[in-house]
Order: C-alpha cells, then structure tokens, then sequence
C-alpha cells in the first residue's frame, strides 16, 4: 500500500480538521479493561484509529535474576508496533524508535507505580500497537496505567497521556497520523493528576514559547478527561457484575 | 474528618477516600491530610480506619498464613515449592515431621515434583525467600479431594466476616474446606456431586465477591443442586 497523499490543507476554511473535528477536540476513545484471560491485568484503547492492547505480568520472580533490586520491584516496559499496524509492512525487529518509546513510556509510569512493596520482583508491561495513527505513545500510557490498574498493583492514581501539535500555525489537540507527519510540531505529555505531575513531555518541531503554553494547556484539559474516561472503564468491569448478580437476585425473588 | 467517598463502592487508584486523621488500613496512602485509594477496589470504613478491599492482585507471603503450594524443585535438603507468589518458597527437609537427624533416602520419597502439599509460612521479611513448614495438624501432602484455585484478593470474601461464608458454604455443601491465604482452596465431599457444587460455589464468590447478597445467592443456588449438606444429613439421621 502506498503512502497515503499529503492533503492539500490540514484545516479548511472554517478551521475544521481533515477528520472532520475542531481543533480543541480529542479524538473518539474507546476504552476496555481486562480483556486478557491469561495476563495478570490487561487493557485495550482505540482513540481515532490506534488500536493498542496492554498485558500487564506481576509482580512475579525477577528472570533474569539479575535485574533484581533488593528494595523495589523492576518496572519493565515494552512498546511494539505490530508489522500490520502501518500503510507499509514495519520490520518486527525493535526500532529505535520503540526502544525509546518503550523508555519514556516506562519512566512516565515509574512515578506512581508503588514499587517498593514487593522488592526483587519484576511488573512487566507489554504495549502491542496493532493499529497505528498517531499519538500511540499517548495512548499506549493511558491504557498502560488503566492495565496496571486491572492487575491490582498498588498505584498511587492512573496516569493519562494525550498530544497537542501545530498544523498551519495553529494549535491542535491530539494530532492524528497525517496531522503528525504533515504538521509542524508535536508535543506529547502524560499528567498525574492529584499530584499535579508530567511525567511525559517530549517536543518534536518548533513552538514559540506561547505557543507552547498554549498547547501544554490544551494538553492538560485533555487529560484530565480522558482520566475521567479510565476511571470509568476500570470500576465498569466490576459495575457490571455487580449489576447482573443483583438484578439476578431480584428476579428471582419476585419469582 | 470527611469521608469523602462512598463507603463499600469500588473505587479506582488515586480516588480520594477521606481527609483528616483517620487510620490508613491496607491499600490507602496519605498526601498532606487527604487519603487516597492505592488500588481498585471496595472502600470500607471501620470507626476511624479507612481501607480498600483490592478486587484484584496476587499473593504476598506473611508469617503464619496457610498456603497451599506445589512442590517445582526438590533438592539435597528441601524442596522449592510455588505458592503463587512473587517469591519461590522452600521448604527444608527439617520442617517435615518425622525422626530428625541427617537422613539418606530421598527427599522424593516424601514430596515430589508436581504434588500438592498444604503449608504453614514459618518466615519471610521481604529480603529473603519464605520459608514453609509441614509440620502441624492438617498440613503436609494433598492426595485426595479437589483443588480450586481463585485470586488471592477474593479469599477474605470467601471467609466473610467472622468466617460466615466459609461455614455456610460447609454446612450447606457438606464438603470439608480448607482455604488457604494464597488462594489454594481445598474440598473435600462425601460424593463428586457435593464437591462440584461446592467448587462452583467458590467460583461464584471469586466472580461476584464485590456485590451485596452473595452469601444468600449462593445459599440458593446451593440449595437448587439438591446436594445433601449437613444439615439435611443430620434430619434424615
């Protein structure tokens, strides 16, 4: 398949995107929690056309030995991008690029993961991207922490992460593939919200400094409501169960 | 003092549950005079405590609990035994009951790679691996009966408060059951029939341990199996 065209203009005349959203919008989200029977936690998000699935393993037996530490557990992190997840067929061999996604990702979820409850043992983190469209990283830690979370590892909250950048001189939220490829600049954050951190912030491009503060704004705003939607996913798969026993029990008592 | 969240709702990580000098229980953590959730779960306060009952999470050895475990490795002096914990557990020859001094049969004899054996955890403290012991009334290998295993975090459910799920689930099943802290649970019945619906009992709890009326929906749906427990048995004696 080839590379798909650069579209003439990143926003019309009315300041509408190519995907039809305004330039504060976020893409849709769908988020999914415990989707995995055999990982100890796991979680699955679209947002625009990314499609990402986390499995979350531990705290298990540290393996190698090695990598232990005697005070805290090991957080590890792998970002991968399926060989399918993009227009042209991706190498499965690590890149540079996921190698480092895979760094920054777990360093963004070192910060509230409370490690040192369960010295010399390992939390695996797996990050599949089967679908790719820009802002994976983002949305690889948003449905990363929500896995975390599935596993009953102790955290201190949920990390959301979300990407502003610049297309035709203007501020956007959450850029899509062709936006990313085609705009200006890209800066991806993660935000904890309660102790007000970011764990996350990288810039690829160049803004002005109020450039910047504007879409470090924009960023923070999306966060937090994509931290509401996880906390919403997370307490939906126990609400569930909870609703079916009970109504059940219902029935049958009026029966 | 507030409590903010509601009591006996789930709550996710980073929810604030209360602020003010309250008690911190399990899975709870304080920033400044708020109190936050560590984990998802039920928030239960009791008097001035505050605590998250996890819904989720494996097993983290403390001295004393009942552990059922299954022998991975059997060495010189003891065997190395999983007990679904992040940590391999030993279990040295000399926690075994029987004459002491050096024996020259093998340790296989006793234990061997893939049995079942139902433990005590004699020592752990985070720096080093637990340390087992088959020796008390009631421990050592599992030959008969069924073995069911559930997620660690729902084995205060299946307990209940002041063990009144567990007894009911004996006296209604008419099974023996021996639960162990990890999630190791042991049945044993009178006939497969009451052992199946006791399993399936359990499985229940796992599934539904965070919703009101459990132990009256499984009383039912026990009592729908026309299984005999020991109520029934005592009637008809």
């Amino acid at each position: 398949m080839p590379e798909p065209k650069q579209p003439e203009k990143l926003i019309d005349d009315k300041g509408v995107r190519i995907d039809g959203r305004r330039l504060d919008q976020l893409r849709p989200i769908k988020l999914e929690v415990g989707i995995l029977d055999k990982a100890d936690g796991s979680a699955y998000i679209e947002q625009g056309k990314n499609k990402i699935l986390v499995g979350v393993y531990g705290p298990r037996e540290a393996h190698p030995k090695h990598i232990a530490l005697p005070d805290r557990a090991v957080l590890r992190c792998r970002y991968r991008m399926a060989p399918f997840s993009v227009d042209e067929r991706k190498n499965p061999a690590p890149s540079r690029r996921e190698m480092e996604l895979s760094k920054v990702i777990r360093e963004s979820l070192e910060s509230v993961v409370l490690t040192d409850l369960y010295p010399r043992t390992t939390i695996d983190v797996f990050i599949e991207v089967l679908q790719s469209d820009g802002g994976s990283r983002c949305a690889g830690i948003t449905a990363a922490s929500l896995a975390l979370a599935d596993a009953g590892i102790p955290m201190r909250e949920l990390v959301a992460a979300c990407a502003v950048g610049k297309i035709q001189g203007h501020m956007a939220l959450d850029l899509s593939d062709a936006e990313d490829k085609y705009g200006e600049a890209d800066l991806p954050v993660a935000w904890v919200p309660n102790a007000n951190l970011v764990t996350l912030l990288q810039m690829d491009g160049i803004l002005t400094t109020n450039e910047f503060e504007k879409g470090l704004t924009m960023a923070l705003d999306a966060c937090k409501t994509i931290h509401g939607m996880q906390q919403e996913a997370l307490k939906k798969k126990y609400l569930v169960i909870k609703e079916v026993a009970e109504e059940r029990e219902e029935t049958e008592v009026v029966a | 003092m507030v409590i903010v969240a509601e009591p006996k709702q789930v709550v996710a990580p980073g929810e604030l549950l209360a602020e003010g000098d309250h008690v911190l229980g399990d899975n709870s953590f304080k920033v400044g005079t708020k109190i936050f959730s560590a984990c998802i779960g039920i928030f239960e306060v009791d008097g001035n405590r505050v605590t998250v009952v996890p819904l989720k999470g494996g097993y983290f050895p403390r001295v004393g609990d009942l552990v059922g475990g299954r022998i991975v490795d059997v060495g010189l002096s003891g065997w190395t035994v999983d007990i679904r914990a992040p940590y391999e557990a030993m279990l040295p020859a000399s926690e075994t009951p029987g004459p002491r001094g050096p024996r020259r049969r093998d340790l296989s004899e006793s234990f061997d790679v893939g049995d079942m054996v139902l433990s005590q955890v004699l020592a752990f403290d985070r720096t080093r691996d637990p340390l087992l012991t088959v020796k008390g009334p009631g421990l050592g290998k599992i030959s008969t009966g069924r073995v069911v295993e559930i997620s660690a975090a729902k084995i205060p459910r299946l307990i209940g408060r002041k063990g009144s799920m567990i007894s009911m689930l004996k006296r209604e099943t008419g099974c023996q059951i021996t639960v162990g802290q990890n999630g190791v649970v042991m049945v044993w019945g009178k006939s497969p029939e009451n052992e199946r619906v006791a399993v399936e009992a359990i499985y229940m709890v796992e599934r539904e341990a965070h919703t009101r009326g459990l132990t009256d929906r499984i009383r039912e749906m026990i009592a729908k199996s026309n299984v005999v427990g020991e109520v029934a048995r005592t009637q008809t004696a």
